[in-house]
């Protein structure tokens, strides 16, 4: 077909920030489709509550130690989350850097103290379906942080290198920030069945 | 849709000569009004059917006149009519809603019950429990006497898999679940053999686990279960004699009970009274003395996959627990 | 930034043949079988992803017809009960997830980039690595049916029979694993449409522009992603109560086999309509070209679309009426069943104002759509029948169930489909398929159905449950059942005649030309098969119906750069531009990545330390995958 110039598209920006980047966009749809995973993971717990007439059936509640601290140090790690998307907006390549290698930080912690954290459940995932749900929500969780942590230490390294300077890169730090936020914010429900539905 | 159902009529009657099992030839009240709601929803179904093909085919043939008006009138003038078979849309699916809503309750009506039993599926035959706390409780296998014209509490229990308790001639079907126990109640207005299948799959020989109602006049059951409720004759004929010996002996009686004997298995169906019953297997074959010698002496080529073993038997010891096997009446 | 320094080069300053010699060489793919294994061109991808699917669906057509001989006559002994039931688990595995939720996400991945006038689709990579990730779980599936250890619960593998007590061996691990596979591929391609839609529309396409086809498979998209998630936690779980001995589904230890059913059929009746919904798409898209006027009711339609989505998510109960439901909640459960009739009733009417005020031209594609409404209205009035709670539970898990939805993804998806590849097989691949054959095609595939699946509604209503490898022959089905199987030859007849003119027309069909049906959409405005670019210039979008509305030129946006793979980015809402957005180039990690999943996942079948150890190699090729490559691309 013959062509009829009716824009100028030449003035544009090479590359979207925020919600006029595609990635951005697919961030949010990962989110949607994991965080539709751990909603049907709650509700099979709740689920499986009704079922029992005691819950948890044959076990103490878990011991509130590690979880509560794990709840602590993620809701503590949104902060310097936070400005590193900020720096990262900001295109602060001396700040973003080091606010990387602290969640890079804030990533290992977690891990560590979730090794506590699936003793002081009391139960084991084949004992029961109390322990196997409680089990696979852990884990489920675990290996959210685990592949935020891989892509934030490889973000870390990224920004180190010759390629890190680049509207891009900043922008894969802001997506990196906003998924950790929502690594963050999916706990606090899985913490709330794990610790506290089992002391209703 | 009516027309099908006028071709396979002769099919149907040749089905009810021996035992129905279909969802149009109804014996009893939960089928009966589960009948009357298809033929509704069948009849609604076919005239919106042959509307909407009519509609379409007129649109089809004619030569629209576009000339007078633009397309934004035309549309404006088809829209009320769009508008009006969405709302007879919404309109035929309340009532039919409606519909089902009273089918339900004429079908769950507190009726009292005058017998209980429990049926338990299993891969792939179907044991019956019948308990009656003043004459003492009895099993059987496959086939299920109930009295005419009485509700009847079926309880559906599973100990293996899902299966699903499906008698089209009496009432709908409601599935057997390991861990729950449902409630169906069914009633048979007229004497009669009615059939019935597993319909969940569950497993190899799921297509191989037929049960069969046997309602029958209040004092001929009340015969039966009295029967049933009594230990196993000993044999009078010597073959059937040798063949209680040779049952005994071999692993048989490892799975099988039979009352008034040491045979106390629990695994398979409850042999008692197996010679009472027309067919054996779930209904895969006549339970002659051939059909008996033909299961025994090889059951994994009658019914491949399922769970009653190849036992090892002489030509003479297979003549004799068949003949047992028929002696159990 | 740096770029003050040199100008890159850009489209505004050249002659469209000199545009349009740069613009090759820049798309161009890569030759050879490494070339091969890294394109991530939208029409490379979509094209095998199409053909793949069309190759599962001849694999389970001919698993149906081995049923069919199996069933043709009481107690035959052609197949044996075990390969039976591996024959129905494959046939339903198969045509649920290799060919019919894949073949329409692959025609959106093939047609969405050119309907709504961009280059390439959203995260080309990761739709790359959708389909090597399925095409691995198709294999894996196939080769353990070829090795006798076939999946054989059903495609829906209820438990506890598929669960560890009952079906010890690995066939069960197969069929939940498979699922993973095939899981991961639906759900990286509609993250990709999702962004498509909403971020690489032409300019001026704003929501009311978007083509009904577009919309569908944006719904279709949004259903896959919330549908998605329940499956997969379904089938993990029941792997892990097989590998692990966790509980989930044991009633001795708090577990439950009813929440296999819910959680299986919360996405299994969205299923449904993820198959259904592009169907409307096209033929919304069909019929007004046919017609030669827009479709009748746009807006009716896309909220119908909207509204069947969104229903969808509150009728799993509907698969599970005879499980013994609270009677309380019957009313409600057939009241929610039934309402769905009433967006497909808006789209069925639409439809046939359409007709109505239309003048139409009788080719294969239109006959196919006129197939599709006799025979989908069927099925939706049976699916009415099958939704009023009492009267299922004479007919659920009976041949009137299988005739019933046979005529709504045969008939309300199938039929669609193949009057889609009939219409978009010229642009695909620049020749004209053959309406002779085709018209054949038609009328032996709708005769042959009609004669197969019809006599299952009275099978049903006789007494016949599904899923039986075999029937006594005391039974009154023999005869039906033998004319069904007969019957069943000629629609497999008509489906042959069908690929044997997808073969000879892709060698020696017609040429066709940029728009052989004069269509509206954009994908109508360039030629056939499209160049790797696509677009030589990004269309402006003006209207609705852009190709009858702009005459004889197509307003477009210049000044992209001819350097680097580049795109518009425009706003979700107004179709505004944002911003000129980089397309990555051909990348061989997307199918090293998916090489690693499938290591990992058929692993695990074996050992739960696959977990850990695998993800290791996987990690490694997502990495390099994501790690920049110096390109221009990658550069902001």
């Amino acid at each position: 077909m013959k062509e009829r110039i009716a824009l100028d598209a030449s003035h544009l920006p090479q590359h979207g920030m925020g919600s006029a980047s595609p990635s951005w966009w697919g961030t949010l749809a990962f989110m949607l489709i994991e965080g539709t995973g751990f909603a049907l993971a709650i509700i099979v717990y709740l689920y499986l509550m009704t079922l029992v007439p005691a819950w948890p059936p044959n076990a103490p509640p878990p011991d509130l130690g590690p979880g509560t601290w794990l709840t602590a140090v993620l809701i503590i790690s949104v902060i310097p989350n936070m400005l590193v998307g900020r720096w990262a907006a900001k295109r602060e390549m001396k700040k973003v850097r080091i606010g990387l290698v602290v969640m890079c930080a804030f990533g290992i912690a977690p891990l560590i103290l979730r090794i506590f954290e699936f003793p002081a459940l009391h139960v084991y995932w084949d004992d029961d379906a109390y322990g196997s749900i409680s089990w696979v929500l852990l884990g489920l969780h675990t290996t959210h942080i685990l592949t935020d942590l891989v892509d934030t230490l490889v973000l870390t390294v990224l920004m180190f290198t010759r390629h890190g300077n680049n509207d891009r890169r900043f922008g894969d730090v802001e997506d990196n920030a906003m998924y950790w936020n929502f690594v963050v914010i999916t706990w606090l429900p899985i913490y709330g069945c794990i610790y506290w539905v089992t002391r209703l | 849709m009516k027309r099908w159902l006028l071709l396979s009529l002769p099919l149907l009657i040749l089905a009810g000569c021996q035992s129905s099992q279909s969802a149009l030839e109804t014996h009893g009240p939960s089928a009966r009004h589960l009948g009357d709601l298809i033929w509704l929803f069948s009849g609604v179904a076919t005239v919106i059917w042959l509307l909407v093909v009519l509609v379409m085919l007129v649109a089809l043939a004619r030569l629209p006149k576009h000339a007078a008006e633009g397309r934004a009138e035309r549309d404006a003038r088809m829209k009320p009519v769009v508008i009006a078979a969405v709302i007879a849309t919404a309109v035929i699916v309340t009532g039919l809603t409606v519909a089902s809503y009273f089918t339900t309750r004429a079908i769950g009506e507190p009726r009292e019950a005058v017998l209980d039993i429990t049926v338990r599926g299993q891969q792939w035959w179907w044991q019956f429990l019948y308990s009656d706390p003043g004459a003492g409780g009895f099993e059987t296998a496959n086939e299920l006497h109930v009295p005419v014209g009485k509700p009847v509490r079926l309880r559906l229990e599973s100990p293996d898999v899902i299966h699903s308790f499906w008698v089209p001639s009496l009432a709908g079907k409601m599935d057997l679940i390991p861990g729950r126990t449902n409630v169906l109640t069914i009633r048979a207005d007229r004497p009669g053999v009615y059939r019935g299948q597993c319909a969940e799959f569950c497993g190899i020989q799921h297509g191989h686990m037929s049960l069969f109602v046997i309602a029958e006049p209040v004092e001929k059951y009340e015969a039966w279960a009295a029967l049933q409720r009594s230990a196993a004759a000993v044999p009078d004929d010597a073959d059937a004699l040798a063949g209680r010996t040779v049952f005994l002996s071999k692993p048989c009686a490892a799975c099988h009970t039979v009352r008034g004997t040491e045979a106390k298995g629990k695994t398979g169906p409850d042999l008692t009274h197996v010679g009472g019953r027309g067919t054996i297997a779930a209904g895969t074959l006549d339970n002659t003395r051939g059909g008996m010698a033909a299961w025994i002496a090889d059951p994994q080529t009658v019914k491949p996959g399922n769970n009653m073993p190849l036992v090892t038997l002489a030509p003479e010891e297979l003549r004799q627990i068949s003949a047992y096997m028929e002696s159990l009446k | 930034m740096s770029e003050a320094q040199s100008v890159p080069p850009s489209d505004t300053e050249f002659e469209d043949g000199i545009v349009e010699e740069r613009l090759r060489r820049l798309w161009a793919r890569r030759r050879g079988f490494w070339g091969a294994l890294a394109a991530v061109d939208h029409k490379v991808i979509g094209r095998r992803y199409i053909a793949t699917a069309f190759v599962f669906l001849g694999l389970g057509g001919l698993l149906a017809l081995a049923m069919r001989l199996q069933l043709a006559a009481p107690e035959a002994r052609f197949i044996d009960a075990d390969r039976y039931n591996q024959i129905f688990t494959m046939h339903g595995t198969t045509m649920m997830f290799l060919f019919a939720v894949p073949v329409m996400e692959a025609m959106a991945v093939y047609l969405v980039p050119l309907m709504v006038g961009t280059r390439n689709i959203a995260f080309p990579r990761l739709n790359a690595f959708s389909y090597w990730t399925y095409v691995l779980g198709g294999i894996l599936l196939w080769v353990a049916f070829a090795l006798d250890v076939g999946p054989d619960v059903g495609w829906f593998a209820y438990v506890p029979l598929a669960g560890p007590e009952f079906s010890p061996g690995k066939r069960a691990d197969i069929w939940a694993q498979m699922i993973t596979f095939t899981e991961i591929a639906a759900l990286s391609v509609a993250v990709g449409i999702v962004v498509t839609v909403f971020k690489q529309r032409a300019p001026g396409m704003t929501l009311d522009r978007i083509p009904l086809f577009v919309w569908a498979m944006l719904v279709m998209a949004f259903l896959v992603i919330m549908a998605m998630p329940a499956i997969m936690l379904a089938s993990t779980t029941l792997i892990l109560d097989r590998l692990v001995e966790t509980q989930f589904y044991n009633p001795a230890e708090g577990g439950d086999s009813l929440l296999w059913q819910h959680l299986f059929w919360f996405f299994g009746h969205p299923e449904v309509y993820i198959i259904f919904l592009p169907a409307v798409g096209m033929v919304s898209t069909i019929l007004p070209t046919f017609c030669g006027r827009p479709v009748f009711g746009y807006l009716a339609l896309v909220m119908a679309m909207i509204a069947t989505g969104v229903l969808s998510f509150g009728l799993w109960v509907h698969h599970m009426f005879t499980v013994g439901l609270p009677r309380l909640g019957e009313s409600f459960f057939t009241a929610s069943s039934m309402s769905i009739a009433i967006p497909a009733g808006i789209q069925i009417f639409c439809w046939l104002a359409t007709l109505w005020d239309g003048r139409p031209r009788f080719q294969t594609p239109l006959l196919f759509i006129i197939g599709f409404i006799i025979t989908f209205v069927m099925g939706g009035l049976t699916g009415v029948m099958v939704a009023s709670v009492p009267l299922d539970t004479q007919v659920h898990d009976s041949y009137f169930v299988i005739a019933h939805f046979h005529y709504v993804l045969i008939g309300g998806a199938v039929f669609p489909l193949l009057g889609a590849i009939y219409y978009w097989f010229p642009k695909f691949t620049g020749r004209m398929m053959s309406e002779r054959a085709g018209k054949w095609a038609f009328g032996l595939i709708f005769v042959g159905f009609h004669m197969t699946f019809f006599p299952m509604h009275m099978l049903g209503l006789m007494g016949m449950p599904r899923r039986v490898y075999t029937y006594q022959p005391e039974m009154p089905w023999g005869n039906i059942n033998l004319f069904v199987s007969l019957s069943s030859l000629i629609l497999a007849s008509g489906f042959l005649l069908f690929f044997i003119d997808v073969v000879r027309s892709y060698r020696r069909g017609e040429e066709a030309g940029d728009n052989p049906w004069g269509a509206s959409t954009l994908e109508w405005a360039i030629a056939s098969p499209p160049p790797p670019y696509n677009f030589r210039r990004i269309p402006v979008v003006e209207s609705r119906e852009p190709l009858w509305d702009c005459g004889e030129t197509l307003p477009v946006a210049s000044g992209l750069r001819l350097d680097r793979r580049e795109l518009i980015v425009t706003s979700v809402v107004q179709g505004l531009p944002e911003a000129r957005e980089a397309s990555p180039q051909e990348c061989i990690w997307p199918f090293w990545a998916a090489l690693a999943t499938a290591f990992l996942l058929i692993w695990s079948i074996f050992s739960p330390w696959a977990v850990v150890w695998g993800s290791i190699p996987a990690a490694a090729a997502l990495i390099a995958w994501f790690w920049p490559k110096g390109t221009p691309e990658d550069e902001g």
